[in-house]
């Protein structure tokens, strides 16, 4: 899509606006957008970018050794500079490796830190596997039945009674 | 061409109207963002990574009740016109389609669809488990979505930390990695000037608003989806509740704007709808985004009641297959070709020819 100002240049910026009731949205490039006193979007795609350049300095303080050093996660290879220049992390590993700055800007995002929605164990991980496979199959005989597929759930009855 | 015939209702169930208040929401769309432990995300991994993931959970899915029988789509392997098709029809994200400005399609890039319910691969997170359902349907779409989710988590391993729970690329989705969106209609709170009251007050309390298509997307037809904004620190069921509560709201101020146009200016709206109504009826020539203005001027029509004999179904439809995708597809035209204009009037006046003698 080209820009609606110069018709040249690539349109990047989407300006939706509400003017007498009609909505309208003005497709322009990044020249043209400054022009207008529109804000580019900040960093690269990510819908985090204004965010994160608004928390750069933050995340580049002294409180933050990580940060200040460019500390790389370890498994992935990826540093704080990557996500603030991405919006996204390299793997779940560095949610652990920068989990005091994650935290600061978890709590600010979605005022809070702690997940307090389902829970979840990695099948074949916890003790109770075995108990956890039995719940497994429970739950799928109970989709079966509730989609009428009464052979599947036939065949998942069976091998429960194996099972218990 | 992509056969979408493997798909129930070619992927448009959601689109029958059937769904509670289909008069004011098109669709309710529920995704869940998880990822598989073990591996880079998405944008750090390597071609042969997402493979990897990819043939993990095709054989995961396999062995589900929701995805045994999934129609699979290789957005990598498919032309622009049939990503877009897919995008069109609300079954892949921009994002997986490779339609970002200057984007292009990641290797791996995948959907598995099976009626009502997805997985996007390889999309910013590893899975996008996704269901859309007919008119306003958090629960009915949640329920469905969660069990997919209990089916493919008892036989991957995800991502999961005791603190923030399922681990995504981008902090925005961590927690329950759950997004609800709304596809509502509001040409009256438009009219009347009081939608950006009512959109500012979304953001006050947590949700969000954007376009039709989504993430990125504009408001086109007065079109808003309106969706939560957090997704840590509440459950699903709190954080659907939040969501369901305001869109009632929402609901309410545009019943309220409705009834508001019709008693001081009902003149002015006749004249509009009718006009809507006209164009599409007649009109030789007509762009996508004219052809959404005046179908929103339609819907408001018959949703008032102003304009009988033209179902919302029918409207539903022509809003899909008015689109450049779907239209250049159904011409044998390339995207982009200045007869589809001409094309995209003809096939609405056909459309609403037919109607009207069922009608009659």
């Amino acid at each position: 899509m080209t820009c609606d100002q110069c018709h040249e240049r690539e349109a990047i910026v989407h300006l939706t606006q509400i003017v007498d009731a009609e909505v309208t949205t003005l497709h322009l490039c990044e020249r043209c957008a400054a022009e207008r006193g529109v804000e580019a979007p900040a960093v690269g795609k990510s819908p985090l970018g204004s965010f994160l350049a608004a928390m750069g300095k933050e995340l580049e303080g002294a409180a933050l050794p990580g940060a200040a050093t460019g500390e790389a996660c370890a498994r992935c290879g990826a540093t704080l500079r990557n996500f603030r220049e991405t919006g996204r992390l390299g793997c779940s590993e560095c949610w652990r490796n920068f989990e005091p700055q994650l935290r600061e800007l978890v709590r600010r995002l979605h005022g809070s830190t702690f997940h307090v929605g389902e829970r979840y164990s990695v099948p074949g991980d916890d003790a109770g596997s075995e108990r956890s496979r039995l719940g497994a199959l429970r739950e799928q005989l109970r989709v079966a039945i509730e989609t009428e597929n009464f052979e599947l759930a036939a065949e998942l009855r069976d091998r429960l009674r194996v099972m218990e | 061409m992509i056969d979408l015939t493997l798909l129930a209702d070619g992927g448009m169930g959601w689109l029958d109207a059937s769904g509670p208040s289909s008069h004011l929401v098109l669709s309710t769309r529920i995704r869940l963002a998880r990822n598989l432990a073990g591996y880079p995300f998405v944008g750090r991994n390597s071609d042969r990574e997402r493979e990897t993931i990819l043939r993990d959970v095709e054989a995961a899915a396999a062995d589900t009740i929701l995805l045994r029988r999934a129609a699979r789509f290789r957005l990598d392997r498919l032309d622009q016109g049939d990503r877009l098709l897919l995008h069109e029809r609300h079954l892949v994200s921009r994002e997986l389609a490779g339609l970002e400005p200057n984007g292009r399609v990641r290797y791996g890039a995948a959907l598995l669809a099976q009626d009502r319910i997805g997985v996007m691969l390889n999309e910013e997170d590893h899975l996008r488990l996704q269901g859309l359902h007919s008119g306003f349907a958090l629960e009915a779409a949640y329920a469905e979505v969660d069990r997919l989710d209990t089916e493919l988590g008892s036989r991957l391993g995800f991502a999961f930390h005791p603190e923030f729970g399922y681990l995504t690329a981008c902090p925005t989705n961590v927690g329950t990695g759950l997004r609800a969106s709304v596809l509502i209609h509001l040409p009256g709170l438009v009219l009347t000037k009081e939608v950006t009251r009512v959109l500012q007050g979304l953001t006050q309390v947590g949700l969000t608003f954007r376009g039709l298509y989504g993430e990125g997307s504009e408001v086109v037809g007065n079109f808003f989806q309106l969706s939560n904004q957090t997704t840590l620190g509440k459950t699903e069921a709190e954080l659907l509740d939040h969501l369901g509560k305001v869109v009632r709201q929402v609901m309410e101020y545009e019943e309220q704007a409705r009834q508001v146009l019709l008693r001081s200016a009902p003149a002015i709206i006749e004249d509009k709808v009718w006009r809507a109504f006209g164009l599409l009826r007649y009109a030789r020539s007509m762009s996508f985004d004219e052809a959404m203005n005046l179908l929103s001027g339609v819907r408001l029509g018959v949703g008032t009641g102003l304009v009988p004999g033209v179902s919302m179904y029918t409207l539903n439809k022509l809003l899909v297959h008015t689109q450049p995708a779907h239209l250049a597809a159904a011409e044998g035209l390339p995207l982009g070709d200045p007869a589809l204009a001409i094309r995209r009037a003809t096939h609405v006046r056909r459309v609403l020819e037919d109607e009207a003698g069922r009608r009659a």
